[in-house]
């Protein structure tokens, strides 16, 4: 057998060490619980009601990424226009904001200090302590996920295909339902995944807007701050049992798209 | 009819400059020009896919300027074929019927027509992906046929295929046009198909129309510099025209007609060119002698420059005549051509 590089093995120790690093804490987390434990956990209606509404929550959030982010995303996708690099960057701020300042800052306009927050009191519509809050919370810092994935998604469908179908007597939204979405839905499902991912697993701005109603992550970190490690552990494992589901969701569908270009 | 009317468009970076073209009803009409001069944005502003600055786009008398593109009734097919690439080939090929609210009875018969004249029964059931780019390109004139367009727009049909396939397609739109009553409009850069196929023809250059007009006058009799160059008439020369003649840097060269006053020069294709050995008499009226100082390949022809005095001739020469000949830089020669090959512009 040929010699190795020096480089391979210093290669080959660096990968191992981020391999171990990323698994290891994982596969502590998972096998710290036992199963009855887990059963337990699962059947204490604060810890199942946290996930529900972790799930109900980053699932609306997705939602409403997808009802008003997919036009965006079209649009951005194809025209081009002065200010364009401007306007993506704005999409990308929720990246780089500090998770509590989120919450500061959307408590800021929503309360009654604030024109809308005072229209939104009028409606009825409470934000603080509220699911309301976390939704939008939540929508904040995943919307870029869908709008990026949604924009590749439309950029790698030919506008010449939107084109043809527009002179065979196909209007926009035939053309939209009938060609892009049908070439592109896989990448709108993959950034709802995204974005429901990076929302199901935010703590720092909900816990700002809404101690309670009570999410995973914070129902997580109170049972850590009040019973210690042990507590927690039941309620984390089922947190990322959740997260697993979405990401293996996200590699089927991001290989078979690989797959099919 | 086609009638363009003052057409100006403005893009990013591009304009289309005061467009007026005249295309008869069932013509084929070829767009020529060099890469970038705007013919594509011409296509798809008839198509309805660009919006106009300014001016007017009539297809049979109907101002459509405002007409979205679906409502136009114009066909289209790009170089890429364009085929959507999640449906079979008969979906592609029927997608527009349901648009236009033909009965499935006529749009069956319409279908078996097309399936032909293009002969692409035995590819009904695949999926674009699998499909040759000669077939490709069939079942793209397929889909935009299918829904009786009252004008196809072609871009570069026949730039993206191998040579075998080109032929196949240039064959079929020949067959085509004959065969409905479409007018066609297609853009190239190649001169073989606009001869081949084009009734008329205009070269667009730099976002205006330099030259409008019968194919072969467009060839033969460009009217500015830039159309010369650009249809590969590669004798271009500066001249004083006196007594039914033009005089090139002091070689005297008879031409045929009268030229118009503000004409300045002299244009010869290079095919018109004959080149032979310098002790045979010349039957052309027009014959030089001089020196050959290059031949350079163009893989079934040579272009064979000719030194006569200051003045260099550019001929095209096949691989026989060269080997016939025995043609070698420095060799003396005579270069000959009839008056009526030289155009003046």
């Amino acid at each position: 057998m040929r010699k190795k590089d020096p480089f391979f093995w210093f290669t080959l120790a660096c990968g191992t060490f981020i391999v171990g690093y990323i698994l290891l804490p994982l596969i502590e987390l998972i096998t710290s619980s036992s199963v009855s434990d887990l059963w337990n956990s699962i059947k204490d209606k604060d810890v199942a009601a946290s996930i529900r509404l972790s799930v109900y929550t980053a699932g609306s959030a997705a939602v409403i990424s997808f009802l008003f982010g997919t036009p965006l995303a079209f649009f951005l996708a194809r025209y081009d226009f002065k200010g364009k690099r401007f306007l993506e960057a704005v999409i990308d701020l929720p990246i780089v904001i500090p998770h509590p300042v989120v919450g500061i800052a959307i408590l800021g306009i929503a309360g009654k200090n604030h024109w809308i927050g005072q229209i939104i009191s009028e409606l009825g519509i409470r934000v603080l302590g509220s699911v309301t809050g976390i939704i939008a919370v939540l929508t904040f810092v995943g919307i870029p996920f869908y709008i990026h994935s949604a924009k590749n998604g439309f950029e790698a469908v030919s506008p010449r295909l939107e084109k043809v179908s527009r002179s065979l007597g196909a209007s926009m939204s035939s053309t939209f339902l009938r060609i892009t979405f049908p070439l592109a839905w896989r990448s709108m499902l993959i950034g709802i995944i995204m974005c429901s991912a990076r929302a199901i697993s935010e703590f720092g701005a909900v816990v700002v807007v809404a101690y309670h109603p009570m999410t995973a992550p914070v129902l997580i970190y109170e049972r850590f701050e009040g019973y210690g490690l042990k507590y927690s552990q039941p309620v984390a494992v089922w947190l990322v049992l959740v997260c697993l589901t979405l990401f293996f969701a996200l590699r089927i569908l991001t290989l078979r798209k690989a797959k099919e270009t | 009819m086609i009638r363009i009317v003052d057409l100006s468009i403005r893009l990013l970076d591009f304009r289309l400059k005061n467009i007026h073209l005249e295309i008869q009803e069932n013509e084929f009409f070829m767009l020529m020009g060099p890469t970038g001069a705007g013919k594509t944005v011409l296509l798809e502003a008839v198509a309805g896919l660009i919006p106009a600055e300014r001016g007017k786009v009539l297809i049979h008398g109907e101002d459509v300027t405002r007409l979205p593109s679906e409502k136009r009734r114009v066909g289209l097919v790009y170089q890429d074929h364009a085929l959507f690439p999640h449906l079979k080939v008969l979906e592609n090929i029927t997608y527009g019927l349901r648009f236009h609210g033909i009965p499935k009875e006529e749009g069956e018969k319409r279908l078996r027509r097309l399936i032909e004249l293009l002969d692409i029964g035995h590819l009904m059931g695949r999926l674009p992906v699998n499909l040759s780019g000669g077939e490709k390109q069939r079942v793209a004139l397929a889909r935009a046929l299918i829904v009786r367009p009252r004008v196809l727009l072609l871009d570069e049909p026949l730039s993206a295929l191998d040579p075998g396939f080109r032929e196949e397609i240039r064959n079929a739109l020949k067959n085509l046009h004959e065969n409905t009553d479409t007018t066609f409009l297609m853009v190239t850069h190649d001169f073989g198909e606009a001869l081949a196929l084009a009734d008329r023809g205009a070269v667009i250059d730099n976002g205006a129309i330099g030259q409008v007009g019968d194919i072969h006058e467009i060839f033969q009799r460009p009217c500015s510099c830039s159309v010369a160059d650009f249809v590969g008439m590669k004798n271009l020369f500066e001249a004083r025209f006196q007594d039914g003649a033009a005089e090139v840097c002091g070689i005297r060269m008879r031409i045929n007609e009268a030229p118009e006053k503000h004409h300045r020069y002299v244009a010869i294709r290079p095919e018109d060119i004959t080149v032979a050995r310098s002790f045979l008499p010349s039957t052309h009226e027009n014959a030089f002698t001089g020196v050959v100082t290059s031949i350079t390949s163009q893989g079934f022809t040579y272009e064979v420059h000719v030194k006569a005095g200051t003045v260099t001739f550019k001929a095209l020469v096949t691989k026989k005549s060269l080997v016939d000949l025995g043609l070698r830089e420095g060799l003396d020669v005579l270069v000959s051509f009839d008056r009526v090959s030289v155009h003046s512009l």
